[in-house]
């Protein structure tokens, strides 16, 4: 496939096209700045399309431009044109040169389909395995080889094939890294669980941008999580230290007691703690608070105080917390670090 | 039963109430679809605004979700789908000499369901919200929804397609049996062709939604389990069922629109279709391979690669006949004189837009890319490439042409293209950025979008480009009244026509017809004028013309439903009977009275004609 490409005569054409869709958007987001292998055969096979098309246009186009300015009506000319039936050749020909065209698409379109789903079933010796859990409004992420669930934040080590099990808690997501792959449905019931793989690319300590692509409810549009691709070294010390967890803050410790009363039946930290919520381990090295809002104290209490105004529909109750006890979680979730 | 003849002229809103003669159901169906296009426009434009810019907080969470789903589910079900019964009501039976649709009281009843299902529908807005699951209403989160949004949404739609079936069916029985003599199938103009296939899928795609809202109803309503993995059920089966009905719907939808752009282009290049045959039979294709192509809208089900190949190709499929289309349309205005009527702009405008649409709908085709391209920005530019570059465009353009014919006025020309380059370019301002936008990594149906992702400029465009289409929308609406209050009546062939309806007097006579026509061939008027006669030549002598009475009764029926449908949402179950006590009340009356109709006579007839009203 690879080599075809280099060597067929749209090369060029591919690399001016490649020119114009490069640079194009955020390079932890856009689709068009590929940066792993699933995301990079996606861009090519959007490559080929667009070539074929873009071909298919500037024919009718030109064609087109022709014929409105060649057969105006002219002022004064009353004659009627002759009436064609039609004729065989050109209609001949615009029906076999499409079914080529198309049948060069379809071939890299059938090979891609299958490479994509081959393999994809976490296994025992697929390199990294994930399960992958929606729900309204925030993603699970649990990795069963190493033990562990996190949210919201996907932690991988680079240069990785990841094996993805995806499944929902409540209604349809979807799953999508543009990054680095193109999205799968997270469904709920056991039935219909999807798998899909992707590999983390080369590019170490980098943050992508993860979406949910399907209307989810009020929150859909701030169903955010964030990939973080680390160095194989940095991905085992995580995962130690993730393991290692107590729950135990740099904070004092008075905001460990209210949340201990208050928040642990849904939220896990350390080895304890409810699955309702999302884990809250790591917290103080998130990027975002509850996916969307800057990291910063002002948040984290804005959160608390009324998490539907932030997020609405969201399951997260409004809890009746004073202000100094929103102040002392604050500062206790922020001194959740990582060593 | 009395078999009498009585005929009682009404006046005024009774007539409307009461009437059955397609002109009249058609203008209904106009007026009342573009009130919905307005309703769905203006949620669009609101929409819009809320992305602006981003974190806007204007519409925000589940109102954002209920001005998406209204915009799409008015849209395709209340405006564009009347519009097109508009055309087909006013035009065929003219198109195919013919003095009425075969079932006259089918059709009323057929508009009625629709609009009072529009009007349940909107009712939404004020009795605790609009649905808020998407136009698509995905279980479970429509099943899960605690308001009673959904349900508006399925008793509403629930009625209005059972009215559309009727209008479905009673088209394939007109283009069928109505056809005057020597219209033979292959004479058939290509609208009447076109929506003659449109009728053929209606009859075959909604009976797939009337199931999949009764599974849906029973589930909101009666606590049914069909879409609940916990209770055994399977939240792939509504996705099914709605796409084996979605995705004809696009073809129900767009193939009226391919058909008027084949009239209008014929008769302002002043020269036959191209191909005529290879049209008809592209879209019958079109027809036939629109149903078995609805997985490509769930590529990222996770259906398999098997599944998902096979659909791919047959998707692709499609774009063979479709370029069959586009060139023989290129090719009839070759050779030809083309008049840049606005009618014509609209149809210019339309065939590289339908281009462009097309070709991205090949690249959504490809499943491993279209798990990049699903549910993203690039999408919805797709989709509305086709439906509002295609589908809207040719209503615009099939508006201009027929609105001699419908209100026996000229639509103002001035206005006209004023219309059509503010519409036009606001359509591309706003569409095309959003292919940029999905491959740039946007969702779709999100309410807001973080800065700082290079989103905000592409949507900045977008909005202002909606803001053109609104002012464009806005300037056909003033155009409408400017020639309302105008006195001058229309020609009857404004245009230089070809086909049969242009071969009327104005205003076009309550029997359409005063002598059925003999057709000699396709365009058949044009073969008259070429024959130097210039009119249609009888295929009968002057006689007494049989014509349906009017009837409250459809409006009564489709009433009833209402009341049902209403009563059912609130889980009120007398009220409901009461309600569909009326309908089985009115089908009673109406099996029960004769109503043989009345006759015109012959000498009223002679009368007309000899005064050149027809």
């Amino acid at each position: 496939m690879r080599k075809w490409l280099h060597k067929g005569r749209f090369v060029s054409l591919f690399a001016m096209l490649a020119l114009l869709l490069m640079g194009c958007g955020d390079p932890t987001l856009s689709t068009l700045i590929p940066q792993g292998e699933v995301a990079d055969k996606q861009y090519q096979l959007m490559l080929i399309s667009i070539s074929i098309m873009i071909l298919v246009l500037v024919v009718v186009f030109v064609l087109y431009a022709f014929v409105l300015l060649k057969f105006r009506k002219k002022k004064g000319d009353n004659s009627t044109p002759k009436q064609v039936e039609g004729n065989h050749m050109l209609e001949l020909l615009w029906t076999v040169i499409p079914i080529l065209l198309l049948i060069i698409l379809a071939v890299p379109t059938v090979m891609r389909t299958f490479e994509f789903s081959a393999d994809a079933k976490p296994s025992s010796k697929g390199e990294l395995s994930l399960k992958v859990t929606g729900h309204q409004y925030w993603w699970e992420f649990e990795y069963p080889k190493e033990e562990l669930i996190t949210s919201q934040e996907l932690v991988l080590p680079v240069n990785t094939k990841v094996h993805v099990e995806l499944s929902s808690a409540d209604v349809i997501h979807s799953f999508w890294i543009p990054s680095l792959a193109g999205k799968t449905d997270t469904n709920p019931g056991d039935k219909s669980k999807n798998y899909m793989w992707f590999d983390t690319g080369s590019k170490t300590d980098v943050v992508y941008k993860g979406k949910c692509a399907e209307l989810c409810g009020a929150s859909h549009a701030l169903m955010d999580f964030k990939v973080r691709v680390v160095s194989k070294e940095d991905y085992k010390n995580w995962v130690a230290s993730f393991k290692a967890a107590d729950g135990k803050s740099s904070a004092n410790a008075n905001g460990q007691q209210v949340f201990e009363k208050n928040c642990l039946s849904c939220h896990a930290v350390g080895q304890n703690g409810g699955n309702t919520g999302p884990s809250l381990n790591g917290f103080g090295d998130k990027d975002r608070v509850a996916g969307i809002l800057a990291h910063n104290k002002g948040n984290v209490k804005k959160w608390i105080k009324n998490p539907q105004a932030v997020k609405p529909g969201n399951n997260m109750p409004k809890l009746n917390l004073s202000d100094e006890e929103i102040d002392a979680v604050a500062d206790y979730l922020l001194g959740l670090k990582l060593k | 039963m009395a078999t009498h003849e009585s005929h009682k002229k009404r006046s005024g809103l009774m007539d409307w109430l009461t009437t059955v003669d397609h002109k009249k159901i058609g203008i209904l169906y106009l007026l009342a679809g573009g009130f919905f296009f307005l309703i769905g426009g203006l949620e669009a434009i609101l929409m819009r605004i809320q992305l602006i810019k981003p974190e806007n907080d204007l519409f925000t969470g589940e109102l954002f979700n209920q001005l998406l789903t209204m915009h799409g589910t008015t849209m395709i079900f209340l405006a564009a789908m009347p519009m097109i019964f508009a055309y087909m009501n006013a035009v065929i039976p003219l198109q195919i000499g013919a003095r009425d649709v075969a079932f006259p009281y089918v059709n009323a009843v057929g508009f009625w369901l629709f609009f009072f299902g529009g009007v349940l529908l909107n009712l939404s807005w004020f009795l605790g919200g609009a649905p808020e699951a998407g136009w698509t209403a995905y279980a479970p989160l429509s099943t899960s929804a605690q308001d009673t949004g959904v349900d508006f949404y399925v008793l509403g739609l629930q009625i209005a397609g059972a009215g559309t079936l009727a209008g479905g069916i009673n088209f394939l029985v007109t283009i069928i049996n109505m056809r005057a003599p020597g219209m033979t199938f292959m004479r058939m103009p290509l609208f009447t062709w076109a929506s003659f296939v449109t009728s053929g899928l209606i009859l075959f795609a909604f009976p797939a939604l009337t199931v999949g809202f009764f599974l849906l109803m029973f589930e909101r309503v009666f606590d049914a389990n069909f879409f609940n993995p916990e209770m055994g059920g399977n939240i792939l089966i509504w996705e099914h069922i709605f796409w084996i009905f979605g995705h004809p719907e696009v073809y129900i939808l767009i193939l009226p629109a391919f058909g008027i752009i084949s009239e209008v282009v014929s008769t302002f290049s002043n020269k036959r279709l191209f191909g005529y045959s290879a049209m008809v039979f592209a879209t019958v294709l079109i027809g036939f391979l629109g149903f078995m192509v609805w997985v490509h809208h769930m590529f990222t089900v996770g259906l398999g690669p098997v599944t998902n190949s096979i659909f791919a190709v047959a998707t692709m499929a499609i774009a063979i006949p479709t370029g069959v289309k586009i060139f023989n349309w290129i090719f009839t205005m070759w050779g030809g004189q083309i008049r840049f009527t606005t009618a014509m702009l609209f149809a210019v405008g339309f065939i590289p837009t339908f281009v462009m649409g097309g070709v991205t709908g090949v690249m959504l085709a490809v499943p491993a890319a279209d798990y990049q391209y699903h549910d993203s920005y690039f999408v919805v530019a797709h989709f509305h490439y086709v439906i509002v570059g295609g589908l809207i465009l040719g209503l615009f353009s099939g508006l201009y042409y027929w609105y001699p014919r419908i209100f026996n006025r000229v639509l103002n020309e001035t206005l006209g293209k004023i219309n059509f380059w503010l519409f036009f370019i606001g359509f591309h301002l706003t569409f095309f950025p959003q292919h940029w936008l999905g491959l740039m990594g946007m969702p779709r149906r999100v309410f807001t979008y973080m800065s700082g992702q290079h989103l905000d400029e592409a949507n900045f465009v977008s909005t202002i480009g909606a803001l053109f289409m609104g002012a464009g929308t806005i300037v056909l609406f003033i155009n409408i009244i400017v020639t309302a209050s105008s006195k001058k009546v229309a020609d009857k062939d404004p245009w230089d026509g070809r086909t049969l309806e242009w071969s009327m007097p104005v205003p076009t006579p309550e029997y359409n017809f005063a002598q059925t026509p003999l057709v000699r061939g396709l365009d058949a008027l044009f073969v008259e004028k070429m024959a130097g006669n210039g009119k249609m030549t009888p295929a009968e002598p002057v006689g007494e013309i049989h014509m349906p009475n009017g009837s409250i009764l459809p409006f009564v029926l489709s009433l009833g439903l209402f009341i049902a449908g209403f009563a059912l949402i609130y889980a009120n179950w007398i009220i409901a009977g009461v309600g569909l006590g009326i309908v089985l009340l009115t089908m009673f009356l109406r099996s029960i009275l004769d109503d043989h109709g009345y006759h015109i006579h012959k000498e009223e007839v002679e009368a007309d004609i000899k005064g050149g009203r027809a």
